[in-house]
């Protein structure tokens, strides 16, 4: 097993390396670094404003820097938190309440530079984990028949609502609503137009752009105009040399590393919980089994390299039950799975084996894109600190045009503008409902499928419902989805204070930026 | 309740979900329903539309059954109008005038307009910011990605 995964992956390593892909993985990480720094701009955002921009690539160039924004924007999203205390990315709002007392004592640069080693050793494990299961994953789910792919999806459908952040009741409203979207449009089987009241442009269903910008683009920068302070540059100081750490702090904090690196890429593989649990499950364990858990909060280094590295490991984690089962645990990985099917590969257990150049590929370029990332990041770093003072009142205008001319870009229509807005407009009515719009996303893109999946199940047991227990895979995930409610209710019941608790401490951030 | 029905945000978003829920029901039950073993194109629409207008309630009933208190308004502490007017007005003008003018006077506009809407905005740091983004926009789109999209209509540039 071990030999064939090191030829897939040498051949992937072909892939990457193909002069034109390796371009697209710079350009993709080398933007989500961008934006990862930029506060006020996340890669869920950066990813739907691009993918119309893919519509004329290949697919493999279009996945790589896809996916390169995505942790890419990770690297970045370190340095704002530990230099100006502003957690713009949930998964490094936990990395403010150490990173930041340490650039205060002057050891910012030590704590970005731990942040990087941390992110590289998270990321190698990660990218392993993906290269070991994913393929294991797929020989397993290529028995799925349509029944227990239903199953299999409703576990990911109410893993990825209940437990991302918020509310989980109004995460299943959320999903719902998605997959009501999900099916604006001709219907597969009958070409019934529905719900599109008359309205031609919806025969072919709601864009994926225009609906992942309306509620991420649109609605976020009405949520955040005006309400966001002008930042404090007073500690944002660093050079090169000052990111060396020390051999103490390299000792002090290659443990909680490794610990970090396992929590986090053990999150990864339940869907739904993605880097920003993880971050903050590794943060409390770190704490909880520290000789000196006084020091957290005030600047131990262990509280940047343990929730980072999680951070790290959970998000190239994340790519396996999308990669290999089809299902997306998060909304950066639901964009995925979109741009996937706009490319025309149907997303499942098929995909190793039917595009082999996409997958090995993308593991491939993981790699080469960490390096690249390590490399921007040490050398570059006074100048992803300049970034961090960029104004939010540049950047809006400046989305707004990308968000406009991207959604126009998807189809030459300027219905879609229209559509964008509107989705926009109510984004920002549900968001101050305290809703948050992650599972929508979730919801439109398995929705199809899901139905689909769901009748031919149907059809095939002639309308007896006993099928999704008895087939013995699809009971167990049912047996999954009940265990998942139960835990829900009992946690409404006793409202545990451990979670909680950290999340508190954690300083507001202005914006609400949902890329979990 | 007592008398004193208090306005949470939680009633309205469950409102708002029962709404939605009913409405899709509603529309959906035009649809061909079919049967369990045939299912149409309403059965799914109709199933969803109960399910989100039954979490609807539920979220409603949790806000009646919870004793936190109100703290949370529907509108923010400052609501920025002018703000949110900007930010519609941009798509707003980027259609029209991309539909009738070209690709210039909508990036233009549309990044001009959003950007008045920040209060330290203006109207010669918006333009600026304006003019910058739309030659960026053109050699971009136009020249290197190659969108059809016309930079001025009427006019062969």
């Amino acid at each position: 097993m071990i030999s064939t995964a090191i030829t897939d992956l040498w051949y992937g390593f072909g892939v990457a390396l193909e002069p034109h892909n390796l371009m697209y993985c710079f350009l993709g990480v080398l933007v989500g670094n961008l934006v990862g720094v930029l506060p006020g701009m996340g890669p869920v955002a950066t990813i739907s404003m691009l993918l119309p921009l893919t519509f004329g690539m290949q697919p493999v160039p279009a996945i790589l820097m896809l996916s390169g924004v995505y942790y890419g924007a990770q690297y970045g999203g370190a340095i704002c938190s530990i230099l100006l205390n502003l957690p713009c990315h949930p998964p490094h709002a936990v990395t403010c309440l150490d990173g930041f007392p340490l650039t205060k004592q002057g050891k910012g640069g030590t704590a970005l530079g731990i942040t990087i080693i941390a992110a590289f050793i998270g990321a190698s494990f990660g990218i392993t984990e993906m290269i070991f299961l994913a393929p294991w994953l797929v020989k397993m789910a290529l028995k799925f028949g349509p029944t227990e792919i239903c199953s299999l999806m409703l576990v990911g459908l109410l893993a990825g609502s209940t437990l991302a952040r918020g509310s989980p009741l109004k995460g299943i409203a959320m999903t719902i609503l998605g997959l009501l979207v999900g099916i604006v449009g001709s219907d597969i089987e009958t070409g019934q137009p529905r719900f599109t009241f008359g309205i031609t442009e919806l025969y072919d269903g709601v864009e994926i752009v225009a609906l992942a910008l309306g509620l991420f683009g649109i609605a976020e920068f009405m949520n955040s105009i005006n309400s966001t302070e002008s930042v404090d540059m007073k500690y944002a100081k660093v050079g090169i040399s000052d990111m060396f750490p020390s051999k103490a702090d390299l000792k002090l904090a290659f443990p909680p590393m490794i610990r970090g690196t396992v929590l986090g890429s053990l999150c990864a593989l339940i869907p739904g919980t993605g880097p920003t649990i993880a971050s903050f499950v590794s943060y409390a364990t770190e704490k909880k089994i520290s000789k000196t858990p006084e020091r957290f909060g005030h600047g131990a280094i262990e509280g940047v390299a343990c929730p980072e590295a999680s951070t790290h490991s959970s998000v190239q984690g994340d790519f396996i039950p999308t990669m290999s089962l089809g299902i997306p645990g998060d909304t950066v990985m639901a964009l995925l799975l979109g741009a996937l099917i706009i490319h025309g590969i149907v997303p499942g257990p098929q995909l190793i084996g039917q595009h082999a150049d996409i997958f090995w590929g993308l593991i491939a370029s993981f790699w080469i894109g960490n390096m690249l990332l390590v490399i921007l990041n040490v050398p570059m770093i006074g100048l992803w600190v300049k970034l961090l003072s960029i104004p939010y009142r540049y950047l809006y205008p400046s989305a707004m045009f990308f968000v406009c001319i991207g959604v126009y870009a998807a189809n030459n229509d300027m219905f879609q503008v229209g559509e964008t807005l509107f989705i926009g407009i109510v984004g920002y009515i549900l968001l101050r409902l305290d809703f948050h719009p992650a599972p929508v996303l979730l919801g439109f893109v398995l929705g199809p499928r899901f139905e689909e999946n769901f009748r031919r199940s149907l059809l095939i047991s002639r309308g007896d419902l006993t099928t999704f227990i008895d087939s013995p895979i699809s009971a167990f995930f049912l047996f999954i989805c009940v265990v998942l409610i139960v835990a829900q209710v009992y946690v409404w019941l006793r409202k545990p204070k451990t979670l909680t608790e950290e999340k508190a401490k954690v300083p507001t951030s202005p914006y609400s930026e949902l890329a979990e | 309740m007592r008398g004193r029905i208090k306005l949470k945000r939680d009633y309205y978003a469950g409102a708002l979900m029962v709404v939605l829920g009913v409405g899709a029901a509603i529309v959906g039950s035009g649809y061909k329903f079919g049967t369990l073993a045939r299912m149409g194109p309403g059965f799914m629409p109709v199933v969803l539309g109960v399910m989100l207008a039954f979490v609807g309630l539920l979220i409603a009933g949790t806000a009646l059954a919870s004793s936190e208190p109100d703290d949370a308004k529907f509108m923010p502490d400052n609501p920025q109008w002018f703000g949110w007017l900007c930010i519609i007005a941009g798509p707003v003008l980027f259609i029209i005038l991309g539909e009738y003018g070209g690709m210039i006077p909508a990036v233009f506009v549309c990044v001009f307009v959003c950007a008045l809407g920040d209060k330290s905005g203006t109207y010669k740091s918006s333009a600026i910011l304006a003019f910058g983004v739309t030659v960026f926009g053109v050699l971009l789109f136009h020249y290197f990605l190659g969108i059809p999209f016309p930079l001025l209509r009427g006019v062969n540039l």
